[in-house]
């Protein structure tokens, strides 16, 4: 049986000496007896370390690693540089806990103020909290900050990422407050219709950059009908392609959110990932959760310290705008290390390459027959449907039985939604053109 | 620190100056902040806002805590002190000075103390 | 110590990525970046020492004894770290078929048996990221059922006034308020105060047990039973099962749903501040109001498969995108199935004797507020000392940070003045206890001797008190 207990079984004896006692069991004298269970907790037989790694690897390996990935849709295959890992590995940055104690955290406080600073140039918004769950619940958390009695209203792209809008719409109605969809056309927000939706109700409105489908959307407009009506605008956006793209920043956005997963942190089937939520100082105290600044200890030496408490729900209580206490530190650090380490021209050469890739992907998709379904400049995903007579589920799942390849994502109305990022080399983009072709020369015909 | 003979004070602490019958100014009593601590922020309503007698429209944040602040009077917010956004710390300097907010068109007054009766009412308290 | 934006030197850079290997695309002029993004440009020797720098400044489990009250800081196992880290689970896409991800389904279904298991609970999520998370996630379970049941005028949560602050803003989150009952004088929830409390308008209730000042609520039965008759639901806060898990089952309490800090409970790390896990249990009457997806198991072909069910109608839907903190489930995982069916309960006594031995060490000088022996965690004032002597508890905290020892929970529960709240966990040994003891008696006989000498304190740490004030007037946080 494993444990991780420290004491003998002889000091064991010695504490229940020095308390009087004979056995643990009386130490739960307190409990109702009838409440102390028998049996009944399911529970296999402990086991040692070996046999505990054994079983674990054994269920590792019931898992396809894919060769190559064309799969994106919220959670993306980059490469993570090797300094990334031995950071966060670090035994004292992974079993700290919460920096309360500013006198001996100063390190972990230092690296999340580094990682705000970062999240701010990078979004080009003035302040960054310490980071929240993942993209999804940041989005839900923008929300909330921009609600209030006179303005209750949410206005959410249909074109955003649909578990960021069912997290949103859970997050509301819990709330009390009502999401409306704007809807998209030619896979982007339809921003005419988004101009009638809204009205002196309207507490926000929400585009992801790029959106669900890969496009390019209009945000600065975007965010001038929103402010046209006096709603706040909540650009989500994607890290990666914020550093070649216009930022929040840029396109007036009074938040910027989104899923950091892409820096640094491996795909882990969903989690832990990394919300990021930057403002303009004006909504500086509305932002939740934990927020670093920088100070001065009793000797004027420069010190970092969790601040503006009084936002948060320990102190706020009721009147917090979310009850969210820790953030999702080690995954701020994560991100941290990789965007030091890829520096600002790495970060455009990821973007850059990303972009390419997928171009280049989609142009060789046109050549046999799988063209884009629409025609937005697009980042690193879009959309193809899938030819005639063919299911473009059963198309995929021949790439990943027989080929190792995770291919797009199959979407409704039989299309499917492709990603490519720096990890995709051109010889792998080209074999899976031709097992494509090899796959729609075998079907193609049979309507 | 005395406190003002010509103010009139709630016993939650605030302290109010009539200008005339109609129309007020609030702030907090020397001994609200001392209780309070160092105050960073202060989150006050907008010109236009509505208050009510017994409701909060503010509150007080100092590192550690929040505190509401309570509306002697209905009426409606005309002036804020912005001045407190920058150094919220006033009110702890000069709690007599450092007004939040002004009211007009008042409409309602709780009953309030005199100087006398609000220390009275303090020592009472301790 | 420099900021890394400090340390950039224009030029400098690490070389991650090769040459773009097809025809490079660019950004419509319309859509382009046009302030340049800034960050470090640094080499890799410089990473490397900056982050080696950090780490010193830094305290860790692995730096020292940790007694965090409600915090359980046990030690984080590393073969939960390596189990984690192997491609075979970090290397899977959310979103691949459920038949390629069979491994990270079936870790999902057997924490969710084995958890169900120890709290008493039908059916689970691991989708909440962290305990708050798993709060909200089990209050919206109640307001749907409530919602379901037409009965919309459940809007009170009641809440214990030595509940954690969560509690309110939770509430505040789902449209309810909170009804607080102070404590009786044992600590415990004053029986007659919550039959006072109860209504139609009750929509449940949120209880720690043990409670926040370590004792086990022995009235439990009563309590939960005065809910579910004014037609509420109780909900358990998990941030205190350490003591009990393998003993007693939230469940059998009379508890209808359930959160876990798979990050206290469970061994995971705490990251400097997450990412944590607040899985959630529930009782079938609420499983259908559960988020999505929920792991399931059929049978085809001969042979089971684990798949992912979408279709849950009266879902609340999801509070988070994929299926939580998976790496964090399969750490908790991990070491649930390291303990096994003795280990678990083995873990949760020794929480409980360490506690206890440290308490009556230390109670040769500090006021413990309940008599008796306590749980997993025990609470100390500080409040004669402050009035007497004039040092605090936030004193002793900060002079035990010159001796390598993480300071106890400060000022929590609120309704004990000058608190410290101390819960070694198990995973300590005796003779760590006895040196803890030793410096926790010796600094409190300095405070007596010179309260003015502890004021000044640390001294040794890398920085001293840090001035508090002026970040939250004139707030800078960025680079």
């Amino acid at each position: 049986m494993g444990h991780y207990l420290s004491s003998t079984q002889s000091q064991r004896r010695e504490m229940l000496d020095a308390l009087g006692i004979d056995s643990m069991e009386e130490l739960y004298s307190s409990v109702p007896r009838e409440l102390i269970t028998k049996n009944g907790f399911e529970l296999p037989e402990g086991k040692s370390e070996l046999e505990v790694d054994r079983l674990m690897r054994n269920m590792a390996g019931k898992n396809t690693q894919f060769s190559a990935v064309f799969r994106g849709a919220g959670a993306y295959s980059h490469y993570i540089p090797a300094i990334v890992g031995t950071v966060v590995s670090k035994e004292t940055f992974l079993t700290a806990y919460t920096p309360y104690q500013a006198e001996i955290s100063q390190g972990v406080l230092q690296a999340i103020f580094e990682y705000q600073s970062m999240i701010c140039r990078l979004t080009g918004m003035d302040v960054s909290n310490a980071s929240v769950y993942d993209g999804a619940s940041a989005t839900a958390e923008a929300v909330a900050m921009c609600r209030d009695k006179r303005r209750s209203k949410v206005i959410i792209s249909s074109a955003a990422h649909p578990e960021v809008i069912k997290t949103i719409k859970t997050y509301c109605w819990a709330a009390g407050a009502a999401v409306e969809l704007a809807p998209s056309n030619n896979g982007a927000t339809d921003l005419a219709a988004l101009e009638s939706m809204i009205d002196d109700k309207t507490a926000c409105v929400h585009i992801q950059q790029p959106n669900y489908f890969g496009i390019i959307e209009d945000c600065e407009r975007a965010g001038q009908i929103a402010h046209a009506s006096g709603a706040k605008f909540i650009m989500g956006i994607n890290p990666i392609a914020a550093a070649i793209l216009k930022t929040p920043g840029e396109c007036a956005a009074d938040i910027a959110v989104g899923e950091g997963q892409p820096l640094g942190m491996p795909l882990s089937y969903g989690g832990p990932y990394l919300g990021f939520m930057a403002a303009n100082s004006s909504m500086m105290r509305k932002l939740p959760g934990r927020i670093v600044g920088e100070t001065v200890d009793t000797d004027g030496n420069r010190a970092y310290v969790l601040t503006l408490q009084a936002r948060e729900q320990h102190i706020r209580r009721e009147k917090a705008s979310s009850n969210i206490c820790s953030n999702q530190a080690l995954c701020a650090m994560t991100a941290a290390v990789y965007m030091a380490a890829m520096g600002p021209e790495g970060m455009k050469n990821a973007a850059i390459q990303c972009m390419s890739k997928a171009h280049y992907l989609a142009s060789r998709l046109e050549e046999i027959k799988m063209p884009l379904k629409y025609g937005g400049q697009f980042f690193h995903e879009f959309v193809t449907a899938c030819p005639d007579g063919l299911d473009a589920k059963r198309l995929i799942e021949c790439l990943g039985a027989d080929h190792g390849i995770l291919g797009g994502l199959p979407i409704e109305d039989n299309c499917i939604l492709w990603c490519c990022t720096e990890m995709n080399t051109k010889e792998e983009i080209d074999r899976l053109i031709n097992v494509l072709a090899e796959n729609l020369a075998e079907k193609g015909g049979r309507g | 620190m005395n406190n003002p003979t010509n103010l009139k004070y709630s016993k939650t602490h605030e302290w109010v100056a009539f200008s005339d019958g109609s129309t007020a100014r609030i702030g907090l009593t020397d001994h609200a902040q001392q209780a309070l601590g160092d105050i960073v922020f202060a989150n006050l309503p907008q010109e236009g806002d509505a208050v009510n007698i017994g409701e909060a429209f503010g509150d007080v944040e100092s590192v550690k805590a929040v505190s509401d602040i309570y509306s002697p009077v209905t009426g409606t917010v005309a002036a804020v002190n912005e001045s407190l956004s920058d150094e919220p710390g006033q009110i702890n300097k000069a709690p007599y000075e450092a007004w939040l907010i002004e009211v007009s068109g008042i409409t309602d007054t709780e009953d309030l103390l005199t100087v006398e009766e609000y220390e009275a009412f303090c020592r009472e308290e301790a | 110590m420099e900021l890394l934006f400090e340390k950039s030197k224009e030029g400098r850079s690490c070389t991650i990525l090769p040459a773009c290997d097809v025809p490079v695309a660019a950004v419509e002029a319309g859509a382009a970046r046009q302030t340049p993004l800034t960050l470090p440009e640094l080499s890799e020797n410089d990473l490397s020492r900056h982050y080696s720098e950090l780490e010193r400044r830094a305290h860790g489990v692995n730096n020292g004894f940790y007694p965090l009250g409600s915090c359980t800081m046990k030690y984080n196992p590393r073969v939960n770290e390596s189990v984690a880290a192997l491609p075979g689970f970090t290397n899977i896409h959310p979103l691949q078929p459920d038949v390629s991800a069979q491994g990270c389904l079936e870790a999902l279904y057997l924490a969710d048996k084995y958890l169900c298991g120890i709290t008493g609970m039908d059916d689970m999520t691991f989708q909440p990221a962290a305990g708050a998370h798993g709060e909200l996630t089990g209050v919206m379970l109640i307001k749907k059922y409530h919602e379901k049941r037409g009965d919309t005028g459940r809007i009170k949560i009641i809440v214990p006034d030595s509940a954690h602050g969560t509690n309110p803003a939770t509430a505040a989150m789902c449209g309810m308020s909170v009804v607080n009952i102070p404590s009786g004088p044992d600590g415990c929830v004053d029986l007659e105060k919550l039959r006072a409390a109860v209504g139609d308008d009750t929509a449940g209730f949120m209880l720690t047990n043990p409670n926040t000042l370590g004792i086990f609520e022995k009235n439990i039965l009563d309590i939960t039973r005065i809910i579910h008759d004014a037609g509420g639901l109780n909900y358990y806060d998990g941030a205190n099962l350490n003591a009990i898990m393998g003993i007693v089952r939230p469940g059998d309490m009379g508890f209808d749903c359930v959160h876990l800090n798979l990050h206290k409970t469970f061994s995971t790390p705490h990251g400097g501040g997450g990412p944590g896990s607040g899985a959630v249990g529930c009782k079938k009457l609420l499983s259908p109001y559960l988020p999505v997806p929920r792991v399931r198991l059929k049978e085809a072909d001969g042979k089971y498969k684990y798949y992912q069910e979408y279709d849950f109608p009266d879902s609340i839907g999801k509070v988070k995108a994929f299926s939580g903190n998976f790496l964090v489930t399969l750490k908790a995982l991990t070491y649930i199935i390291t303990l096994g069916r003795e280990g678990i309960p083995e873990a949760a006594q020794n929480s409980v004797l360490n506690a206890n031995y440290l308490m009556k060490l230390l109670s040769k000088r500090y006021k413990v507020v309940n008599d008796g022996f306590c749980m997993h965690e025990f609470v100390l004032t500080l409040q004669n000392e402050a009035k007497e002597y004039g040092f605090t508890a936030m004193d002793i905290a900060k002079a035990l940070l010159d001796h390598g020892i993480h300071p106890p929970t400060m000022y929590f529960p609120l309704i004990v003045p000058e608190a410290l709240m101390v819960e070694p966990t198990e995973t300590e040994s005796k003779e760590t206890l006895d040196k803890a003891a030793d410096i926790f008696l010796e600094i409190y006989d300095q405070a007596i001797e010179n309260p003015e000498g502890i004021h000044g304190l640390p001294k040794t740490t890398p920085i001293g008190r840090p001035d508090e004030v002026r970040a939250a007037r004139s707030p800078v946080l960025r680079a």
